[in-house]
């Protein structure tokens, strides 16, 4: 899912600052889950926004909100039920929200309440790791399962790389040398010698390096 | 000029079950502060962010909870979980410029021991000195 983190407090109060009514909109969909975005947090959000601007000496009505997902046109339709009730929605979705709120909404304000952070997993409660960069040419039946592009710091195809001591990687004592983990795994899986194939170079024009990305399916589309 | 802090305390029902003996007259005869408004809960885990920001929202000064010893707690981690919502308040509050000790936990043994009324002094006192709540 895509892991997110809320902004800090001073800067998303200085976005609304001027603004008279706010609607903090929540996203039900994986912000919800790494408790970043959703009801409870919006409702949260909400709160601290009034106290923010009460401090500052300023009042807006803030209400908060939620939809199922901002990913989608038809439930960023439902922002309709709320027409005439704010003059900018502080989205607690990714930034994918955000940007779908932006597109669908010409006329409105929208303000991000979260820094959108990578694609991750629960690793244990209130625990969220980096597991895949969406980098389109999908390599993890080489490597055993584990991504060298996310969790290498060096996004390496041919590793692990001279900083790789003990298992750890250099930057971090505490962090994983993922190609370690990989050559354990294949070795354990028995294809270790698969890994003396070299990798090529790689080609990152799938991972938006090209420029935005787009996915059309020919069988889904009315 | 002297200023009486409007104070709002969650307690834990068990923590607070002797403190509303005699329908609270012991409190009194103790000297609780009348200016501490206190709130009983099924349980302080129980009890959510939102719960504690909309008491200051309500004007409150200082807000503070009381649970069970944190390796005592009658429902395990009830306490423990509350502590960290009350530390994610303190860290709200610093984030918008105020005194973090404006919330703060107290974990207490059960029933009425003299500690429920001394924390409730003790912060009357603080918040006296920190001054009224801009919000």
């Amino acid at each position: 899912m895509i892991i997110a983190e809320r902004k800090p407090l001073a800067e998303i109060i200085e976005m609304v600052q001027d603004c008279k009514k706010i609607l903090v909109l929540a996203c039900r969909g994986c912000v919800t889950v790494c408790s970043a975005g959703g009801e409870r947090e919006a409702e949260i959000l909400a709160s601290l926004i009034r106290l923010g601007l009460k401090k500052a000496g300023k009042s807006a009505e803030v209400s908060d909100a939620s939809l199922v997902r901002q990913c989608d046109k038809e439930y960023i339709n439902g922002i309709d039920q709320f027409k005439d009730q704010y003059d900018a929605i502080v989205s607690t979705a990714c930034g994918v929200g955000v940007n779908f709120i932006a597109n669908l909404r010409p006329d409105d304000n929208v303000f991000p309440a979260l820094n959108t952070t990578f694609f991750g997993g629960s690793s244990e409660q209130g625990i969220w790791t980096e597991q895949c960069a969406g980098c389109g040419d999908c390599v993890l039946h080489l490597t055993g399962g584990l991504c060298p592009v996310a969790r290498c710091a060096k996004s390496l195809m041919n590793g692990p790389c001279g900083g790789s001591v003990d298992g750890r990687c250099e930057i971090d004592a505490e962090v994983n040398c993922i190609w370690q983990m990989i050559y354990d795994r294949m070795g354990r899986l028995q294809r270790q010698e698969e890994l003396f194939a070299s990798a090529p170079i790689c080609d990152w024009s799938t991972a938006g390096h090209g420029g935005p990305r787009k996915q059309v399916r020919e069988d889904l589309t009315v | 000029m002297s200023f009486t802090p409007d104070i709002r305390l969650f307690s834990c029902h068990y923590t607070s079950q002797q403190s509303c003996a005699d329908q609270g007259h012991k409190l009194q005869q103790l000297d609780f502060p009348e200016n501490v408004t206190m709130t009983r809960v099924v349980c302080t885990g129980k009890l959510e962010e939102i719960t504690l920001l909309k008491a200051f929202e309500d004007g409150a000064d200082g807000v503070y909870v009381v649970g069970c010893p944190a390796d005592g707690c009658h429902n395990v981690k009830g306490s423990q979980r509350a502590a960290k919502r009350v530390e994610a308040v303190r860290s709200a509050l610093g984030e918008l410029g105020l005194e973090k000790d404006r919330a703060k936990m107290f974990f207490l043994p059960r029933g009425l021991h003299p500690e429920f009324v001394d924390v409730a002094q003790e912060m009357t006192d603080h918040i006296a000195e920190l001054g009224p709540s801009p919000f």
